[in-house]
C-alpha cells in the first residue's frame, strides 16, 4: 500500500514517520502528478489559509478534487480537516468542499485554550484515544451520510466518516497511538 | 482537559513547520501576508531594519498595534518580548498572543537570565547561534527554536553560519560513544538530559526554523535545504519593492525548495529586494545576534 502525504505546509514528516511505523510505504505529494499510484491522501494539519492557497497552484486543488469524487480515500486532520469540508463558518477560505460537513476554524479560541484531552472513540475499541487540540476546528454540522465517530463531552463533533473520506479536529500524527491512521487503512483496504 | 501542555506548545510549533513567518507593522500588512500564504505573522511596531535605523531602547510593541494586527487574520499571531523581561512576556500572555519571541532584535532586558518560560501557558520562540544556545533555551521552556541569524540586513551569511553550526554539532552527536556525552554537554554548556536525546534521537526536540537575512525566494530555500522547517522573513518583504507578489514567492520557495525550476519561476520579476547591509560592514558591538547568550 502506498500512502501519499500532502506536503505543501504543516505537520506532514510526522503524518509520514507514522505510517512508516504502520510499514505503509508514504512519499509526500507536492504537485499533481505525485498523486498518480496512490491508495490514499493524508491532509496534514497546518495553516489552512496557506495549504488551500498553496492547493490552488498547479492545478492541485481541482485533481484532488476530481479523486474524491470518484471514490480516493481522503484522510484530513485539523487544517486537512477543513480543505475538504463542504463549508466554513469563519475565514476567508475556499475549501475543495468534498466531505459532507460544515467545519469552524479556531473554534475553541487562541493557543492558550489549546488542550489535550482523552476521547472516546468506539470504532477505535474502548481504550481513550489521546486528542491533541491545537487552534482546532470542530464540526458544525453533518450531511447525508456523514457518521459522527467521535464527540468531546459536551456534545462538539470532532471526528466523521463519509464514505472513504475520513476527518479529525486533532492530531493522531502527534502521539503514539496508531489506531486512528489504521483505521484509515482499514478503509481503504474495504475491511472497515 | 488540559491547556498550557508541553505538547501543545511544541505541536503548533510543528503545525507551522513548512510555512512562513512574516514580520507586520501593521493591520494591512498582515492581511497582505496571510493573502501570500503566511502561516503566522508577527506583530511589530517596526521592522528589525528600522529599529537598526532607529536606535536607543527597542521593547515590546504598543498593545494597541498588536490586538489590531491579532484582529485583523485569522492566522497565528506571535509577538516579541526582550530577553528576560518576563513581564512583557505575562502582558503578551495577556493579551492572547499565540507565540512569544524573546528576540534579540529588542534591547536586552536581563543579561544574566532569559525567561523562565516553563511559567508560562503561551510557548515562546528563542534564537540561537549553536547547539548549545538551543539547548539552554530549550531547558528553560522554549517550544520552537529559530537561528538568530543578523536581523534587518538582508544578509543571510549568519543565518548560514548559525544553521550549519547546529546541523554539525547535531551530527557530531549522534556519532558519539555514549560515555563521552557528558563532556560534550560540558563543552556545549547544555543540558545533559537533552544532549542524550539528541545522541539517540539525532534531531532537537522542537522545532528548528531560520531567521536573520532572508530576502529572497532563494535565500528561504537555501535554509530549507540546511534543513531548517521553516523560515522567518523580518523586513524582506516588507522593505522591499513590490511586498505581495515577494511574499507570496517566498512562500511557494519555502514549500518547493527542493525544486528549482519553480523556484526560479516565482523569482522572475518581484522588484527590487530590500536594499540590505553586509554584515561586515556592521561595527561588531551593534551586531545584534551576541545579545543573550
Amino acid at each position: 500500500m502506498k500512502i501519499g502525504v500532502l506536503a505543501l505546509q504543516g505537520a506532514f514528516a510526522e503524518h509520514i514517520e507514522l505510517l512508516k511505523k504502520l510499514k505503509v510505504d508514504a512519499v509526500p505529494v507536492r504537485l499533481p502528478r505525485q498523486l498518480e499510484g496512490l491508495d490514499g491522501l493524508i491532509i496534514p494539519g497546518g495553516e489552512s489559509t496557506t495549504i488551500t492557497k498553496l492547493m490552488a497552484n498547479y492545478n492541485l486543488a481541482h485533481k484532488i478534487n476530481e479523486l474524491a469524487r470518484e471514490g480516493f480515500p481522503i484522510f484530513g486532520t485539523c487544517a486537512g480537516m477543513i480543505v475538504i469540508a463542504s463549508g466554513v463558518a469563519n475565514g476567508k477560505i475556499t475549501p475543495i468542499g468534498v466531505m459532507a460537513i460544515k467545519v469552524k476554524r479556531n473554534a475553541f479560541g487562541r493557543q492558550v485554550d489549546s488542550f489535550e484531552t482523552e476521547l472516546s472513540i468506539p470504532v477505535l475499541g474502548k481504550k481513550p484515544f489521546p486528542g491533541v487540540f491545537i487552534r482546532a476546528p470542530l464540526i458544525e454540522s453533518v450531511g447525508r451520510g456523514v457518521e459522527v465517530l467521535a464527540k468531546l463531552a459536551d456534545g462538539t463533533i470532532v471526528a466523521a466518516r463519509q464514505g472513504k473520506l475520513l476527518v479529525c479536529a486533532f492530531h493522531p500524527e502527534l502521539t503514539d497511538d496508531l489506531r486512528f491512521h489504521r483505521y484509515f487503512l482499514d478503509i481503504i483496504s474495504g475491511k472497515r | 482537559m488540559q491547556t498550557g501542555t508541553w505538547k501543545v506548545k511544541v505541536g503548533l510549533a510543528q503545525m507551522l513547520k513548512g510555512g512562513v513567518i512574516m514580520d507586520v507593522v501593521t493591520p494591512e500588512h498582515a492581511k497582505i501576508a496571510e493573502a501570500a500564504g503566511a502561516c503566522a505573522v508577527m506583530a511589530l511596531e517596526r521592522v528589525p531594519a528600522d529599529i537598526r535605523k532607529a536606535g536607543g531602547v527597542a521593547r515590546m510593541s504598543d498593545p494597541t498595534v498588536i490586538e489590531a494586527i491579532m484582529k485583523a487574520v485569522s492566522i497565528p499571531v506571535m509577538a516579541k518580548c526582550r530577553i528576560g523581561h518576563f513581564v512583557e512576556a505575562q502582558v503578551l500572555q495577556a493579551l492572547g498572543i499565540d507565540y512569544i519571541d524573546e528576540s534579540e532584535v529588542l534591547t536586552p532586558a536581563d543579561e544574566a537570565h532569559h525567561v523562565w518560560k516553563h511559567d508560562f501557558k503561551v510557548p515562546f520562540v528563542c534564537g540561537c547561534r549553536n547547539l548549545g544556545e538551543a539547548l539552554r533555551r530549550i531547558g528553560e521552556g522554549a517550544a520552537m527554536i529559530r537561528t538568530k541569524g543578523e536581523a534587518g540586513t538582508g544578509d543571510i551569511v549568519e543565518a548560514v553560519r548559525h544553521m550549519r553550526a547546529v546541523q554539525d554539532e547535531i551530527r557530531k552527536l549522534v556519532k558519539m560513544p555514549e560515555n563521552e556525552l557528558m563532556a560534550e554537554a560540558k563543552e556545549l554548556q547544555a543540558p545533559f538530559e537533552l544532549v542524550a536525546e539528541i545522541h539517540k534521537t539525532g534531531k532537537l526536540p522542537v522545532v528548528n526554523f531560520a531567521a536573520g537575512g532572508v530576502a529572497t525566494p532563494a535565500d528561504a530555500a537555501l535554509m530549507m535545504q540546511l534543513g531548517a522547517d521553516g523560515v522567518f522573513v523580518g523586513s524582506g518583504i516588507f522593505k522591499s519593492s513590490n511586498p505581495a507578489v515577494r511574499a507570496k514567492a517566498i512562500v511557494q520557495a519555502t514549500t518547493h525548495y527542493q525544486d528549482a525550476k519553480i523556484i526560479a519561476r516565482v523569482s522572475k520579476n518581484l522588484g527590487e529586494a530590500m536594499p540590505g547591509m553586509s554584515v561586515k560592514q556592521i561595527p561588531p558591538e551593534e551586531l545584534l545576534a551576541g545579545r543573550g547568550w
